[in-house]
């Protein structure tokens, strides 16, 4: 799986929705809460083997930011 | 007046919204009487509770005027609030402006701020016990018809003990929300900082939006309070690395702390001169049962602590004998003026009276050490507690077998997560049974794990055997 597909398969299995609706998540509409945020930040630190610090946690605040925010951690999707 | 609003500096703010809008204490009592002129008198009222001036002022006025609000989760689906109005038969509804439009049904009589108070057509109004003061739910989020009676002495004696072993005695305080009003937790920080003439930072934000920590440092909160989640997401949102200079305290009840956290909490309070509190409480108590005295946060890490002050403790064993010798596990009873006057099934126990008699078994198992200190070691009941909520696992597969009729269904629960056994039907699968849960009780799924199974285990008298359920985990 390329890292764009590992990342939607989070976003797709944490919040049920379609590949074509992934574009205008946004936390805290819908099924992202806090807590399915915290999920959603352990997901990605597991699946890409690295760690958000804090200050990116809060800003990791939807599903595009989250591209810019990774990309900090080397990895591109 | 319920809380003492007049003798506090009359424009020292009482309630703040993060948009900047201030209540002072003058503005907050002349609320406070313009409800009293309303003919809400001994009527029961449901409130769609928020963290708002609106609805705080309102509330406040209830309480003064002697209405009796019962407070609801303002996310309540339309379908679970219509069961309880049904049910309960209230003569008004206090609701957003903003949500009005959903309640076209009923008269739009008054309104406070951004509330509205709607009056129904309800006919025979429930009998209201004389005592009686406010009522809130055991659990927030499944709708349950089961409420908790609060009297006038309950909510003040708490808030009182409160104010005591925090030491709420300047007006000074500045607590910053994280938890819902509707919440006991939540409600008792209000009520004790009202009783001090504190200013209550209201606040419906996530610990993780940088919008919660402008608002925070804007305000220069002094305290901060949480469930044990509210100190996952902290540590996750760099609670323990920022520079909080206006912080002098936090708290934490809602449920068990994880050790390690408890131990994170005590040394980052050490190293920054805070205080720290680990808290114990049910909304059966009003909301505070004990407290763990800052200055032994570390040395007592992991226990609840003492009883607050005008509270008793004692442990009572399988077959009601006190337990006086330290480290015997026995269930937990508490006996102060915090304890309240019962629960409510329907409209008819609203005219009941005391039906606690100041003593509440907690249904949590505990020991104490020889210091005095008590630790929760497990649960007598059928409950766990989500993020900080309890949940009765019996009212889950109730949820569940009105939604779906042909399946059976069991709950099981450990520590902060929910099994379903659920022998499927053309109409219910396990994956719909946990789907129906989660949005119903509104967790996320990964709370719940689903297991189709061919039959629920159960004995002659048609009682779910849960043991041989456990053996399947």
């Amino acid at each position: 799986m390329t890292h764009l597909e590992q990342y939607n398969q989070i976003f797709m299995k944490l919040f049920g929705v379609a590949e074509e609706d992934l574009p205008s998540l946004i936390y805290l509409r819908g099924n992202w809460d806090s807590l399915q945020h915290i999920e959603m930040i352990t997901m990605m630190e597991d699946t890409f083997n690295i760690s958000i610090n804090s200050t990116d946690v809060i800003l990791f605040n939807s599903y595009e930011k989250g591209k810019e925010i990774l990309r900090k951690y080397d990895v591109e999707v | 007046m319920f809380f003492p609003l007049e003798q506090h500096p009359p424009e020292q703010p009482a309630l703040v919204e993060p948009n900047g809008a201030v209540l002072t204490y003058s503005q907050l009592a002349a609320a406070v009487n313009h409800v009293a002129e309303w003919p809400v008198q001994r009527t029961l009222i449901f409130c769609l509770t928020s963290s708002t001036i609106g609805f705080t002022a309102g509330y406040v006025g209830f309480l003064s005027t002697q209405a009796v609000p019962l407070l609801l989760d303002s996310e309540l689906t339309p379908e679970l609030l219509s069961r309880l109005i049904t049910l309960y038969r209230p003569s008004f509804l206090w609701v957003p402006q903003k949500k009005s439009g959903a309640f076209s049904k009923y008269t739009p009589v008054q309104t406070l701020y951004d509330y509205t108070l709607l009056q129904t057509d309800c006919t025979d109004c429930p009998q209201l016990h004389p005592e009686l003061s406010l009522l809130l739910t055991t659990s927030g989020s499944t709708g349950s018809p089961k409420l908790v009676r609060q009297s006038a002495r309950n909510l003040l004696s708490n808030a009182e003990a409160i104010a005591q072993y925090l030491e709420l005695n300047s007006t000074s305080e500045r607590p910053i929300l994280t938890l819902p009003l509707h919440y006991t937790f939540g409600l008792s920080i209000l009520h004790s900082h009202l009783l001090t003439g504190g200013t209550v930072l209201l606040s419906e934000y996530s610990v993780i939006q940088q919008e919660f920590w402008d608002y925070f440092e804007r305000e220069k909160a002094t305290s901060i309070s949480g469930v044990p989640m509210t100190y996952t997401l902290l540590e996750r949102a760099g609670f323990f690395e920022r520079e909080l200079p206006s912080l002098r305290y936090f708290t934490q009840a809602g449920g068990k702390l994880p050790h390690r956290m408890h131990q994170r909490c005590a040394e980052f309070a050490r190293e920054r001169g805070l205080r720290f509190y680990a808290m114990y409480g049910q909304t059966e108590a009003t909301a505070r049962m004990s407290y763990l005295p800052w200055r032994l946060a570390e040395e007592k890490c992991g226990t609840i602590g003492i009883a607050i002050p005008g509270g008793v403790f004692r442990l009572v064993g399988d077959s009601g004998e006190e337990i006086t010798e330290p480290y015997r596990e026995g269930e937990l009873v508490y006996e102060g003026p915090n304890v309240t006057l019962g629960y409510a099934q329907g409209p008819v126990d609203l005219a009941r009276g005391d039906d606690f008699g100041g003593m509440l078994f907690t249904g949590d198992l505990a020991m104490r050490d020889t210091d005095g200190c008590y630790t929760v070691t497990g649960r007598k009941k059928r409950m766990v507690k989500l993020f900080g909520s309890r949940v009765s696992l019996d009212e889950c597969e109730r949820l569940l077998r009105e939604q779906f009729g042909g399946a059976d269904f069991a709950c099981l629960g450990r520590d902060d997560h929910i099994d379903l056994f659920v022998t499927e039907s053309s109409d219910c699968t396990a994956q719909n049974a946990l789907t129906y849960l989660s949005e119903t009780l509104r967790f996320p799924v990964w709370a719940f794990g689903a297991h189709p199974i061919a039959e629920i285990p159960r004995n002659e008298a048609g009682k779910i055997q849960y043991p041989r359920l456990e053996e399947l985990l």
